[in-house]
């Protein structure tokens, strides 16, 4: 199967003013692309870049430098209202908190069909309340649920919410940010089985953004891996967690506590200092593929030796 | 080994306008000198209000201990004046919480806060409070301690945050240290950091640690013995090993099934339908039956006592008794049942207590 890019993202960067004339460089060259039904994971601890990663893609935030291709369409170009409105549609967005993500003084049914009102979606009242109706059964919520306020709600209830807000608008790839970091673990399951079920029944793609590793290698196809702006890693995730290259993602990967008691007993950490490359002044980093489809940032020196390692 | 607190029955109540929400409902364990026991259960099975209740943090009204006992050298905590509990709280048990930017005061300095846990307790110079201060940031593992005395909580960063508020609750050098999701609001390699600190400070110290957390792979990692927590009650309770290589209850069961295993990639997850029940009015029988694909009819009319497994292993199930069906858990589960006997064997026949 011929593998369709749908997102392509070419040297991101998101650059913040930080007063006195400083910037914070959140994201500083990110480089990877999306391939269509996929679900590409981004970890990486707090303050990587991760989430603005995520946000820059969609247009929250105006990229300081580099493009992203959406179907090969420049998502932060110039765009007319009408184009800006259909890429929109394309691309949704699932929040972490479903407690501030969803507007406390609206019913559940205007908060799903805010984009269809604003699509025009729906021709009339019936038909809007119809789409409602389907897309909370669509994630198992019922329709009894439409004429609700946000409060009435558990956690894992409300995350439902905000997908089926996303799916209200027939999009074809959805970033969600942390969408399971909030829930209890036994509603973490009910949440990314129904991801996955919508992912085989739409074709959906998604851009998953998470701390939490081991559910991450559980929904992605492919991983990456960000530290400090910058993407170290990236590789399929089977082969990411039973190869990483990159000293960062051994330390990341050694660092997550399993459900299993035996193994955490003879656990042994990987600790990770930037200092440890030695890299020299002037070296040129660069993101090199090892073997088919395995990235990682290093130099030309590190290239060789990974290259004698593993491939 | 030496019982060092030992709960009973214990049932906590909030009394708001809609009625009695039931939080802690008939909780009962003890705490060895020494280990450390994991609590663990989702948000409102009770597990927070009962590490709470311990140091009669919770403000009454609106809780209230309804009935049972807290038994810690010879003392029933419960029936404490304010006063005496003040001389147990913060220097014979304490506590550290989730997260450390509002545990701690932003407008004092870092020795300040220190030094205050420790004058209150201990009949200490100024300066003698100083030095132990000190010596408490460097057992915490932070470096420069002299000159980080000086400095607010906005200088550090949130793991340096949390071995600041370990080091105020070692002030005293507690019996007692419970910690409730210690650290839930940290990056895991931090988190991995401050456990390992926990540890190594537990051995050196020899106190008994409570660990509250809903992270499954932290227990792993720290607990001796874990409870398992669902509305109000502890449904299993046993040694690390007895619960996550041959658990008994069907919720227990659900949480690590609902884990993603490494090698289970294309199967579904198993996940517990449904969502916890209401404690303003909770079900007949057992709390878990309305979730619980192996629930027996029994189970909604009356609640399962707590069956014997082992001499530390209990689990609160009609499916232990003798004229239950015999029912199969699910693969994950089953897979790591394989694994007790020959972990038991290994250990000279014992799991590990």
């Amino acid at each position: 199967m011929a593998k369709q890019k749908l997102l392509e993202v070419k040297n991101l960067k998101q650059y913040f003013p930080a007063g006195r004339g400083e910037v914070v460089k959140a994201v500083d060259g990110v480089t990877f692309d999306i391939y269509k039904g996929e679900t590409f994971g981004l970890v990486g601890e707090s303050g990587c870049g991760k989430s603005t990663t995520g946000r820059t893609i969609i247009r929250l935030y105006e990229a300081t430098d580099g493009e992203v291709l959406f179907n090969g369409v420049n998502v932060h170009g110039k765009k007319s209202k009408k184009e800006l409105k259909e890429l929109n549609r394309k691309m949704q967005m699932i929040f972490q908190d479903p407690y501030a993500s969803l507007n406390p003084r609206m019913t559940v049914a205007d908060i799903i069909a805010e984009g269809i009102d604003i699509h025009g979606l729906a021709k009339t009242k019936e038909e809007r309340m119809q789409r409602v109706y389907e897309l909370l059964e669509t994630v198992g919520l019922n329709r009894e649920h439409a004429s609700r306020y946000p409060h009435e709600f558990s956690g894992g209830q409300r995350q439902r919410i905000g997908i089926a807000r996303a799916l209200a608008v027939e999009p074809e790839f959805i970033i969600a940010d942390e969408p399971i970091s909030a829930l209890d673990v036994s509603i973490q399951a009910q949440v990314v089985n129904l991801l996955k079920r919508l992912q085989r029944e739409k074709g959906l793609t998604y851009l998953f953004i998470a701390h939490d590793l081991s559910m991450v290698k559980y929904i992605s196809d492919r991983i990456g891996v960000m530290y400090f702006g910058k993407m170290v890693e990236l590789a399929e995730s089977e082969e990411l967690y039973r190869n990483p290259i990159h000293p960062y993602t051994k330390a990341l990967l050694s660092a997550i506590p399993l459900p299993d008691p035996e193994t955490e007993r003879t656990r042994k950490r990987i600790m990770y200092d930037p200092a440890q490359h030695g890299y020299k002044d002037g070296e040129e980093l660069e993101f090199r593929e090892i073997t088919p489809g395995h990235f990682v940032l290093c130099s030309e020196e590190e290239y060789k030796r990974y290259r004698a390692m593993y491939a | 080994m030496e019982k060092i607190l030992q709960v009973n029955d214990l049932h906590i109540s909030f009394d708001i306008h809609a009625g009695e929400v039931q939080a802690v409902r008939g909780v009962t364990f003890d705490l060895y000198k020494g280990e450390t026991l994991a609590i663990v259960g989702e948000s409102g099975s009770g597990k927070s209000v009962t590490s709470k209740a311990l140091m009669r943090l919770l403000p009454t009204p609106p809780s209230r201990i309804k009935q049972g006992e807290i038994l810690f050298e010879g003392k029933d905590l419960t029936k404490l004046s304010e006063k005496d509990m003040q001389s147990i709280r913060g220097a014979k048990i304490s506590m550290i919480f989730q997260d450390p930017m509002t545990s701690l005061n932003p407008t004092m300095t870092i020795g300040k806060q220190i030094m205050e846990a420790i004058l209150k307790h201990q009949k200490l110079s100024k300066e003698e409070a100083r030095k132990r201060a000190i010596e408490l940031l460097q057992l915490v593992g932070i470096k420069n301690a002299e000159l980080r005395m000086k400095q607010y909580p906005h200088q550090f960063s949130g793991g340096m945050r949390q071995r600041v508020v370990i080091a105020i609750a070692l002030a005293c050098n507690p019996k007692i240290l419970i910690a409730d999701e210690p650290t839930t609001a940290l990056d895991v390699t931090i988190q991995a950091q401050i456990l390992e600190l926990m540890k190594d400070i537990q051995k050196k110290l020899g106190m008994s640690i409570i660990f509250i957390t809903h992270d499954l792979g932290v227990v792993a990692n720290m607990a001796d013995r874990v409870a398992v927590m669902y509305a109000g009650k502890i449904v299993e309770i046993g040694t690390v090993d007895e619960i996550f290589y041959n658990p008994k209850h069907p919720y227990t069961w659900g949480l690590l099934a609902s884990m993603p295993s490494l090698d289970h990639k294309d199967t579904e997850l198993y996940s517990i339908p449904g969502s916890p029940p209401d404690l303003l009015n909770p079900p007949k029988g057992d709390a878990f039956a309305p979730r619980n694909p192996y629930a027996l009819k029994i189970d909604y009319e009356l609640e399962p006592p707590m069956f014997q497994v082992s001499d530390t292993h209990y689990a609160a199930t009609w499916l232990l008794h003798e004229k239950a069906p015999k029912v199969e858990p699910p693969a994950i589960v089953r897979e790591r049942m394989k694994r007790f006997a020959d972990i038991v064997a290994r250990k000279g026949g014992k799991p590990r207590g």
